[in-house]
């Protein structure tokens, strides 16, 4: 993974001492409320509804030992023993005290980790496929290019205020979109033309939240070297022209629709054309430089499936479900890609103690070279596991409680905090969660139904993905009451490239005790309609809208 | 009152003659031979006016408030696209922890607003020794500076 260098850590060090001075400045009263509001945003702290939160960059998902061992210090030293991993595969505390986030940050520093532009209306956090750089399918590693982002990006001099937040993702695999990049403000494909040269296909204009829509295709290909250049084009033409005279109109989806894609285009080419020969075009050779830093391990030469592995899996039917779940095929003969699910019952999706972070972590030391990723999904994954190393690591797994083999399944669900913790929100959603996974936890009924989404958001500020779950669950507030509103339909791309759809909402919402039974009357009607394999998707799409909603509602007379 | 500063210190205000944007597209000819100011609100893109910058001995953009970040563009441009020579001032709700960017998109004045300590916002230009992009001052992003 990306290592510092002197530039790097130097100027992580002097961020830590910006916001040392900001929060003594705050602290003394010399900086209003609002005024401070902007500088800890784009220092990961929000306000939330009990203690402030303090939300860590994990940038594409890459993590090492050792800064997850800090991730563990900084839960137990300053917050209480848990972290939270967030859909946009960022750490989040949900209890630091202010007075000492400027400390966390330091020890942060420490290990190379920030908190840097993790919110407020500045250009966020990159994401990326959470399996890059270990999957045959990808046409090239996309790391180093959201690394060359992340660089781009960070204190940018112009987009530090922005009409709203802006978000990158990236993904490399044809034909599939492994990062939702359709959800993004900017969504960038990395293709080969036919002449084999790299470039992007970019997308523009996506985004959930109020108003869901889905990103449009700005440029059919846009040549390597000039990433950085047209990302300074497409933003300076929304930090001009993005609305700011009403916060929830202001993402650039909403200028998008209003000029038209055609329009938006000509804007951002005619800047782009004056941009893209200046100094500021990306050069091969810091292409090179940075994707020095993503080449692969020592890998030994090895065979799939061993006779141990094998042996294993016919010995003992609970191993060979995680196997067929929760591991993955690896680019590399006789590796594999393991991801640790954490969404046991009883724990919100995403949560994960101080301890379970130190045992993770001598986990990727002694399995996977030291290094692991956070997923979009808030689960946690090991990259590089010998298969022989597999039966081994899954007792270990079972025993922390990360092997439930569910990955995919419907109590693998995305689930944003809610009403617990968020001041924002209509309604809890952890308790809806938590409801339903304890309804479904049946293993062979949870396979057999196979790969559904099931996301929540607390409120329409859409944290919980609720616009592209297959099910979506979204809190709304009913003269003072929790309710729930499903839709169904909704996908954030995955296998299929052009899949990217936004959910329909199916009728009147319900009350919070009413949801088990709301899902299982899906779920009944989904398992009556499916014919040999189909998924859940497939059945909705082809039976439509209608027999689902009349199976949960009754038809009408 | 705003105090007025550049990146070294306080500075003394030059008088000069004040037109708004509209002022100056309306009667031009009327402003011939005098040394102006232009002053530019924030939904004024610098297109609007770039190929007139050259008129004007300063040009000020105002921040109505620090969280609207279009004057960013609007110098960069002035500076790039333009060519624009002359000072640049920024006004407003111009703040401490916004002068280290305003800088680097080429404002050379600032006028602090009154509540903020002059020190402490001629401290804040030195935030950051070697900032990753490229910028009205230097055209090489860190990645050609950098010496590996
Ligand atoms: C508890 C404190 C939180 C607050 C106050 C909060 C607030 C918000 C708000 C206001 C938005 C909508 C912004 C907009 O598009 O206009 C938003 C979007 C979002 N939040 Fe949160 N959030 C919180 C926690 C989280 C957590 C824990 C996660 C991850 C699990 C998360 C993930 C997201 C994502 C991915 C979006 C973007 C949706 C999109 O693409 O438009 N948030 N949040
Ligand atoms: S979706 Fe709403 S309730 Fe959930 S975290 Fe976001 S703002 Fe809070």
């Amino acid at each position: 993974m990306y290592v510092y260098d002197q530039y790097d850590q130097q100027l992580l060090n002097e961020r830590v001492a910006q916001f040392k001075g900001q929060m003594e400045r705050y602290l003394d009263g010399k900086i209003s409320e609002e005024e401070f509001l902007p500088l800890r945003l784009q220092n990961g702290i929000y306000v939330q509804r009990y203690a402030p939160m303090l939300r860590v960059a994990v940038p594409y998902g890459a993590l090492n030992s050792a800064q997850v061992r800090k991730l563990a210090y900084v839960a137990r030293t300053y917050d209480k023993g848990y972290a939270h991993i967030s859909t946009r595969q960022n750490v989040q505390f949900n209890w630091p005290e202010l007075e000492q986030c400027p400390q966390i940050l330091a020890d942060l520093a420490e290990v190379q980790m920030h908190a840097v532009q993790t919110s407020g209306n500045c250009i966020r956090n990159t994401t990326t496929d959470e399996y890059a750089g270990v999957i045959a399918e990808e046409i090239v590693d996309p790391r180093p290019y959201c690394e060359i982002i992340r660089q781009w990006s960070t204190f940018h001099p112009e987009f530090a205020f922005l009409p709203r937040k802006f978000k990158i993702a990236v993904n490399a695999v044809p034909g599939q979109d492994r990062a939702a990049i359709t959800m993004h403000d900017i969504g960038i494909n990395i293709v080969k033309n036919d002449a084999g040269d790299i470039g992007y296909r970019v997308l523009v204009g996506g985004g959930l939240g109020r108003t869901p829509i889905l990103g449009e295709e700005i440029c059919a290909f846009l040549p390597e070297e000039d990433l950085l250049t047209y990302l300074d084009a497409v933003i300076r033409v929304y930090n001009q022209f993005g609305r700011r005279d009403n916060k929830y109109k202001a993402r650039i989806k909403i200028l998008v629709k209003a000029l038209g894609v055609d329009r938006m285009r000509e804007l951002v080419e005619e800047e782009f054309n004056r941009l893209k020969d200046c100094e500021g075009k990306l050069t091969q050779a810091e292409l090179e430089r940075v994707k020095q830093h993503f080449i692969d391990p020592e890998y030994k030469t090895l065979s799939d499936n061993p006779a141990e592995l094998t042996a294993a899996k016919e010995e003992n039917k609970a191993f060979s479900r995680w196997m067929e779940r929760n591991v993955r095929q690896h680019k590399k003969a006789g590796y594999a890609v393991v991801t640790l699910t954490l969404k046991q019952i009883g724990t919100p999706p995403g949560d994960i103690t101080a301890e379970q972070l130190d045992q993770v972590a001598d986990l990727a030391d002694e399995y996977s070279f030291g290094e692991l990723r956070s997923t979009h999904n808030q689960n946690l994954v090991l990259a590089d596991v010998e298969q022989t190393e597999l039966f081994g690591l899954w007792q270990k797994l079972k025993s922390l409680g990360m092997a439930t083999p569910t990955l995919g399944l419907l109590t693998d669900m995305i689930c944003c905090p809610g009403g617990d913790f968020c001041a924002l929100a209509n309604a809890k959603s952890i308790p809806v969660a938590e409801a339903i996974q304890a309804r479904f936890e049946n293993l062979d009924y949870l396979w057999d139904l196979g790969e559904i989404d099931l996301n929540i958001s607390g409120c329409m500020n859409a944290c919980g993905h609720h616009h592209v779950g297959n099910i979506g669950v979204l809190g709304v507030d009913k003269k003072g009451e929790e309710f729930y509103q499903v839709s169904l339909g909704g996908n954030s791309g995955g296998n299929d490239a052009d899949g990217s759809s936004l959910g329909k909402i199916l009728g009147p919402s319900f009350a919070r005790e009413a949801m088990p039974d709301v899902i299982a009357k899906i779920l009944d009607f989904y398992v009556d309609q499916r014919t040999d394999g189909e998924s859940f998707l497939e059945v909705y799409r082809r039976v439509g809208h209608t027999p689902f909603k009349e199976a949960v509602y009754g038809k009408p007379d | 009152m705003a105090n007025l500063i550049n990146t070294q210190g306080p500075v003394q205000d030059t008088e000069l003659t004040t037109v708004t944007l509209e002022q100056w597209q309306e009667e031009k000819a009327s402003f011939a031979g005098q040394s102006l100011e232009l002053t530019v609100s924030s939904d004024q893109t610098a297109d609007l006016f770039g190929e007139d910058a050259a008129n004007f001995a300063r040009i000020s953009i105002d921040f109505p408030k620090f969280a609207d970040g279009r004057g960013y563009s609007a110098a960069r441009l002035l500076r790039e696209k333009y060519k624009y020579t002359g000072e640049l001032r920024a006004v407003g709700d111009v703040l401490i922890d916004q002068v280290f960017f305003m800088k680097r998109c080429g404002f050379d004045t600032y006028a602090l607003r009154e509540d903020q300590i002059v020190e402490d916002a001629i401290a804040a230009f030195s935030t950051f020794t070697n900032p990753y992009q490229n910028d009205v001052h230097d055209q090489r992003p860190l990645f050609r500076r950098r010496l590996s």
